[in-house]
């Protein structure tokens, strides 16, 4: 069985690099090309790094998908696009440079706020609860709560995408030799660096950090000593829910547009990313969101399919690393405590 | 110091404290023997906090600790190195004994019992970047011990120090014990190793099948032609 599985793998791969080798040979992108999709890439894996990190995060500590943690991220892209709104009526964005860099600033911050409300009442109401009970129930509990978050905002908002308005300090880009760079994907890739980086230091080398660390290995003997589990719980998600605050906003920006599923695509894709990465493994989250990104800007083209079918190939990614690699790339041999 | 009175306990239907009342005094040693199963693990267990007793309450100077949670009581100053180690694997040994210190801030402080614990364990000072995990048994054991320490607690609770360690070590480890506690720290010792634990301690309890079955001065258990019979050996 083992080994059929294998075997057909191996078979897949070889086709996909048949395919490659075909197409690249016959299409012939210039270099250019490929460059600025791999540059579309890294923005994209940047912003998938930041949610599927909550995924991670949460998972390390509770065993739990959080399933509705693509739509906090959709909630912080509402808050944040109304904080833009805010900016824009007191005239910040026509202001100076400076003005509207803390403009900016400020949006992500409120994005952050705004997922960061959505993640702790999601974990009293719709997780804490059920601390205890069998693994699928909280699942369940999640997907309900990614409904409810949903249609809460379908409700109240309506279908009509809100737009994000890029001030015109950060619209256009620069050219280096035929390749375009846009400076939001400057500022998108900086940030998600940046953010990744304060969430390493924090969980590495703060005290709050390392008791998360012992939570997530051994959570009664966390409390011996002196750890309060619940505390360090809300933590995680205030962590997890504050990058995917910083995504949702973000994202708005790259996309120009926040509606009430915003969130469930992209969700579904750093999900992937962080199985990729191997869940539960920081630094796997990161590395999966990147390859991810990586893989669908620069997939369709080497495959010769049109872009539009890009979710096929990231969700086959997910369908494969199921298969052959479930505990991901840099993710360890499940323990029987987690199994 | 501390007192159990009447404790009951219970895993789902299994009935594993039946009404268990002890007094451990300021700077005793109590030792806590009894065969596997006795529910020596589960009385330390409901002292921190980790398990509710349904009947009884556990007293810490008077005050009823029974109702705290795990993380409260230990604020308290009862700490515990619990049955098989538990060492946080995945975090280095320096980490594992900074968290022993988690409830506290005074760096300065900390610094120094940290220099307390590895003069202590000497083994453990060459170790302290390694992870948890990588230790022999008998390290993890010191490990887990030291990072009891590192919250400076009243009350110390030590469950089966000796366990799995080679005969030279589980002398080191008693004579540890009893130079912790003539430091002035309390201690409650679970042990199977019955012998060795009465010889050091002031006070013990026997258990069986979850209720108190003998208790006295060390040396009149030890002399005791039950305890002889079903735990020394005859
Ligand atoms: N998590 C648990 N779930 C169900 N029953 C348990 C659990 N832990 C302990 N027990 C039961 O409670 C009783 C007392 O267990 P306890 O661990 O306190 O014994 P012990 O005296 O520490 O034994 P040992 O010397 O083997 O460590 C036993 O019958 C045991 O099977
Ligand atoms: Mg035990």
């Amino acid at each position: 069985m083992r080994w059929l599985v294998r075997l057909l793998g191996v078979v897949v791969l070889l086709l996909l690099a048949w395919r490659v080798a075909a197409v690249g040979l016959a299409e012939g992108y210039p270099a250019s090309f490929w460059i600025s999709q791999t540059l579309n890439g890294l923005v994209l894996g940047g912003v998938y790094a930041l949610i599927a990190l909550g995924y991670t995060l949460v998972y390390g500590i509770l065993l739990m998908i959080n399933f509705a943690h693509g739509d906090v991220m959709m909630i912080g892209g509402f808050t944040g696009f109304f904080a833009l709104q805010l900016w824009i009526g007191v005239g910040w964005l026509d202001g100076s440079a400076l003005w509207v860099v803390l403009a900016l600033v400020l949006t992500v911050v409120a994005g952050m706020l705004g997922s960061v409300l959505a993640g702790i009442t999601l974990e009293r109401v719709a997780y804490r609860p059920l601390r205890g009970a069998p693994r699928l129930v909280p699942l369940i509990s999640a997907i309900g709560a990614s409904l409810f978050l949903q249609y809460s905002v379908l409700l109240i908002f309506g279908v009509t995408p809100r737009a994000y308005t890029r001030p015109a300090l950060i619209e256009g880009g620069f050219r280096a030799g035929d390749v375009f760079v846009p400076y939001t994907g400057i500022i998108i890739f900086i940030v998600s660096l940046v953010l990744m980086l304060a969430l390493y230091l924090i969980v590495q080398r703060s005290k709050l950090g390392r008791a998360m660390r012992a939570v997530a290995e051994d959570k009664s003997t966390a409390a011996l000593m002196g750890i309060n589990v619940d505390q360090v719980i809300v933590f995680t998600f205030i962590l997890g829910s504050a990058l995917a605050g910083a995504g949702g906003v973000l994202l708005g920006f790259h996309n120009t547009v926040v509606k009430f599923n915003s969130g469930f695509i992209p969700g579904l894709k750093a999900f992937t990313a962080a199985v990729l990465g191997g869940i539960g493994n920081i630094p796997g989250a990161m590395v999966g969101a990147l390859l991810l990104g990586l893989i669908e800007a620069l997939g369709p083209s080497a495959l010769g399919i049109p872009t539009e079918y890009k979710d096929i190939i990231a969700f086959s990614v997910l369908v494969l690393i199921l298969i052959f690699r479930p505990s991901g790339l840099l993710g360890e041999v499940l323990s029987e405590k987690k199994a | 110091m501390l007192v159990l009175e009447q404790i009951h306990t219970y895993y789902d239907r299994i009935h594993a404290l039946k009404g268990v009342s002890l007094t451990v005094r300021q700077g005793e040693i109590v030792t806590l023997i009894g065969s596997n199963g006795a529910g020596k693990s589960t009385t330390l267990r409901a002292i921190s906090g980790l398990i509710k007793p349904r009947l009884g309450r556990i007293l810490l100077d008077g005050q009823p600790i029974d109702p705290l949670p795990a993380h409260a009581v230990m604020r308290l100053g009862i700490s515990q190195s619990p049955e098989g180690r538990r060492i946080f694997a995945r975090l280095t040994v320096e980490e594992n004994l900074e968290l022993g210190a988690f409830t506290r801030n005074d760096k300065p402080a900390i610094r120094a019992d940290l220099e307390r614990v590895l003069a202590l364990f000497p083994r453990l000072r060459e170790r302290l970047r390694q992870r948890g995990g990588t230790l022999s048994g008998g390290e993890q054991q010191m490990l887990a011990i030291g990072r009891a320490l590192m919250s400076r607690p009243r009350l110390l609770l030590l469950d089966e120090p000796s366990m799995g360690l080679a005969p030279l070590l589980v002398e080191q480890i008693f004579r540890i014990v009893r130079s912790i506690n003539e430091q002035g720290t309390t201690i409650l010792l679970v042990e199977q190793n019955a012998h060795a634990a009465l010889s050091i301690a002031h006070r013990a309890y026997v258990l069986e099948t979850g209720t108190v079955v003998l208790e006295g001065p060390a040396s009149e258990v030890l002399a005791s032609s039950q305890v002889r019979e079903a735990y020394l050996g005859g």
